[in-house]
């Protein structure tokens, strides 16, 4: 299993903005460097969630603000690791309709449970695979700064 | 002109995030690009040769299928072109946001 290691504040951060947006999905990226076990993040970066016609239960970044976070990542040395959202008064687990619009293969997608308005359990999961015929997603170990917070939960 | 490569193709891109071509417009960019990286091909395109539906293309700012030329818009070797799969997903749950559907953390 892999692994993604991110700092406390970006761990604190990215599930804040759950609770901020719910109840709405919050959408942002994640930069960082691969490391042999998996993704080492150093920051988030905010998206705005476009799908404001049903933001309880889908999201998008607009593509002109990926080309910009793309942008920064690469003046700050980093890479695009992976993606987060939120399911609002949902299990943080990959739904059909997260898999079917993941297309980043070797990022990590962090779900962060917010249930009525305080965020719950956060989940990696790790799209893997060499195609879009091969793809699918591995559960993911978290762990943060030294500390272990263990593999995905049901 | 630079291509910018997005983390999931750099390893059919030689491990590049970056990349250099002379072209003078968007489809010779991409032609140059194929041509230096025949592996990228099967990942920007479909089969038929269409750009696959979830990859986008933007030329600095500006999404190259809405632009009036298209892959024909003139480029110069100060614009950048970034190649952007699509972030998009959702929990399913359905219903609305009242209680109905709540999951309770045990
Ligand atoms: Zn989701």
């Amino acid at each position: 299993m892999s692994i993604l290691r991110l700092p406390r504040f970006v761990y604190d951060e990215i599930r804040a903005h759950g609770e901020e947006t719910y109840p709405h999905e919050c959408c942002g990226a994640l930069l960082g460097h691969p490391a042999p076990e998996g993704w080492r993040i150093v920051a988030s970066v905010r998206a705005d969630n476009t799908r404001t016609d049903s933001a309880h239960n889908r999201y998008q970044i607009a593509p002109v603000e990926l080309v910009h976070i793309q942008r920064t990542a690469r003046r700050q040395g980093a890479e695009i690791a992976g993606f987060y959202h939120s399911h609002p008064d949902h299990p943080p687990q990959w739904s059909p309709t997260d898999f079917a619009e993941a297309h980043w293969l070797g990022s990590s997608y962090v779900i962060t449970e917010v249930a009525q308005g305080k965020a719950g359990r956060t989940n990696s999961f790790l799209l893997a695979g060499t195609t879009e015929e091969d793809k699918h997603f591995e559960d993911e170990a978290i762990v943060m700064d030294d500390e272990s917070i263990g593999a995905p939960s049901a | 002109m630079n291509i910018l490569i997005p983390t999931p193709l750099r390893p059919f891109a030689g491990g590049q995030n970056v990349l250099q071509v002379e072209a003078g417009t968007v489809g010779e960019a991409i032609h140059a690009l194929t041509g230096a990286h025949p592996e990228l091909r099967r990942h920007l395109f479909t089969p038929e040769g269409k750009l696959r539906a979830f990859v986008n293309l933007y030329l600095n700012e500006d999404d190259i299928r809405y632009l009036p030329d298209k892959e024909n818009t003139r480029v110069s070797a100060a614009d950048s072109l970034s190649i952007i799969p699509s972030i998009a997903g959702g929990s399913d749950r359905r219903g609305g946001r009242g209680f109905g559907a709540m999951q309770i953390n045990p």
